[in-house]
């Protein structure tokens, strides 16, 4: 008996995802079929109340900003999480891993608002251009992303066999070396994982970035002008969205639930492939 | 479960019967979505004083509000716009006028334009701020999202067919706007004339300021009207929820709201 109580609790999760894809799908779909798949996908025009719905702009908002989050974040990640494994007493280790922690649980609201204080003026003073830009969304994620970097990475490097380690240094390697030549090549697919799951993250914040990336429609020029993602543009439309604008967002809900498919699916598949 | 489902429609029916019963029936009001908002605040207020008449608000948009009263869908409707020729047949009131402040950051030394220059600025043909007798600087032009009342005012009292730059900055809210031009000299941006604080500077528009009193007499030209239209004169409760909304209580409540009373010949 409690067997059925328990499927049918566990089925109430899954038929959650079944009725937001389906939802998603049945209202965003006619829209693109309307449009038609290659006009919406490469459109470089969004303009709803002209008919026009393009989002190939956003989506090169949406990669850039994650590829510049990626690039900042997972370096730091990294050593970070090899600081944590190989260098740091554990006292130090101790006060590092709740604080990362503490870092994933802030909401991304109060990230958006301390990157428009703060990060915002800072570009605009010494940088130049209106402040609110792609490397502005970056530096934020960037720091989003860290929790999501260093935990995957951590594990993945004290999973390794003890023996690996001590197998290079008795080969008369130095601890770095040892970390650099076995460790890190040995946990490289949970490396790859926390990447592609950090950078899954990234592409699907949307509270933090609407309020500091500009949300313009327009190709970039540099990483000092503002851009628009895939998910900022459903989140700041959506309040007056009627009719086929609101079709639209959804169609936009498609090609990201996609795109983090995708990326799920190949950080599944990196990690299992071991 | 399909014998439960027909029950629970008459349970439903009977419920709600019951209550048609207690009140008049609603008052529909419907139409413009630039108006909505306001017209919620009066029908919160008017609910006070009249708790038995009930008011409905909503959206749809001018067009469709005026075609409802036409159709009798609608009690009242709301227009952001004037009324076309064809339209004018309907009884109308205008209830408030809504102000478009064109703000700057209070250090920018230009402080006028004409309606040529803004629309240019708009359109990413004047880019520099040097261009307008400011300082060589590149202007960050700041907008409101698709779908957004005042964007459609503003497009609509300027823009004469052309377009928005898509390189414009887009922000959700008149309070958003707000806060990035206070905090950027280069910038310039569109909200409601009520929402204006000493953060940033309504400019000029040909050498006409951005008042109340310049709207009242027309000298300053980025206003809308807001009608309230109803199919002949209004009659029953419809009427007694619009002459709330030109009593001084109800002009008193849209000018708190950053609203300009109407004028009416």
């Amino acid at each position: 008996m409690s067997k059925y109580v328990f499927f049918i609790l566990a089925l109430s999760s899954i038929s959650a995802l079944a009725l937001i894809t389906i939802f998603i799908i049945s209202r965003g779909a006619p829209i693109i079929g309307e449009v038609g798949f290659f006009d919406f996908v490469f459109g470089m025009t969004w303009a709803p109340g002209r008919g026009e719905y393009g989002i190939f702009p956003m989506i090169v908002g949406s990669v850039t900003v994650t590829l510049g989050a990626a690039a900042l974040g997972v370096p730091i990640g990294i050593c970070c999480s090899i600081f944590m494994t190989e260098f740091a007493p554990a006292a130090l280790r101790n006060f590092f891993r709740p604080a990362i922690q503490l870092l994933a649980g802030i909401p991304s609201v109060v990230y958006g608002f301390w990157g428009l204080i703060f990060i915002v003026p800072l570009i605009r003073e010494y940088l130049g251009g209106p402040g609110l830009s792609i490397l502005a969304g970056a530096v934020i994620l960037a720091i989003m992303i860290l929790p999501t970097v260093i935990s995957i990475t951590e594990v993945s490097i004290l999973a390794l066999p003890p023996e690996y380690k001590a197998g290079a240094m008795a080969l008369g390697l130095n601890h770095w070396q040892a970390i650099k030549t076995v460790l890190l090549p040995a946990a490289k697919s949970g490396i790859v994982a926390a990447v592609i799951l950090g950078i899954g993250r990234a592409i699907g914040e949307t509270m933090a970035v609407i309020m500091v990336l500009g949300n313009a429609v327009a190709l970039p020029q540099s990483i000092l002008d503002p851009v628009r993602t895939l998910t900022t543009n459903i989140g700041i439309e959506m309040g007056y969205a009627s009719g086929t604008q609101s079709q639209a967002l959804f169609a936009t809900g498609i090609v990201l639930f996609a795109v983090i498919m995708l990326l799920n699916a190949a950080a599944q598949f990196i990690t299992r492939k071991k | 479960m399909k014998k439960i489902l027909p029950l629970i429609f008459t349970a439903l029916a009977v419920i709600f019967a019951g209550c048609a019963k207690e009140h008049h029936e609603a008052v529909i009001v419907a139409g413009s979505t630039s108006v909505q908002p306001y017209a919620e605040v009066l029908a919160e207020a008017f609910a006070h004083i009249r708790p038995d008449i009930l008011v409905d608000i909503q959206g749809g948009g001018s067009s469709a509000g005026i075609m409802a009263v036409d159709t009798s869908v609608a009690d009242i409707g709301m227009s952001s716009r004037l009324l076309k020729d064809s339209e004018k047949w309907m009884w109308h009131v205008e209830f408030a006028r809504d102000g478009l402040a064109i703000i700057l950051h209070p250090d920018n030394p230009v402080e006028n334009f004409t309606i040529e220059q803004l629309r240019g600025i708009y359109a990413a043909e004047i880019t520099n701020w040097k261009d307008l007798g400011g300082k060589d600087a590149r202007i960050h032009v700041i907008t409101r999202e698709e779908g957004s009342g005042t964007r459609a005012a503003f497009e609509e009292l300027v823009m004469d067919g052309k377009f928005i730059t898509p390189r414009a900055i887009v922000q959700a809210s008149n309070g958003a706007v707000r806060q990035l031009v206070s905090n950027d000299k280069n910038s310039i941006g569109f909200i409601s004339l009520g929402l204006v604080d000493r953060t940033v500077k309504a400019a000029s528009l040909g050498g006409v300021a951005a008042s109340r009193e310049n709207i009242t007499d027309e000298s300053y030209s980025l206003y809308r009207p807001f009608l309230f239209i109803t199919n002949g004169a209004p009659e029953g409760d419809a009427k007694i929820f619009i002459d709330f909304a030109l009593s001084p209580e109800g002009q008193r409540i849209l000018s708190l709201e950053g609203l300009v009373e109407g004028m009416n010949p």
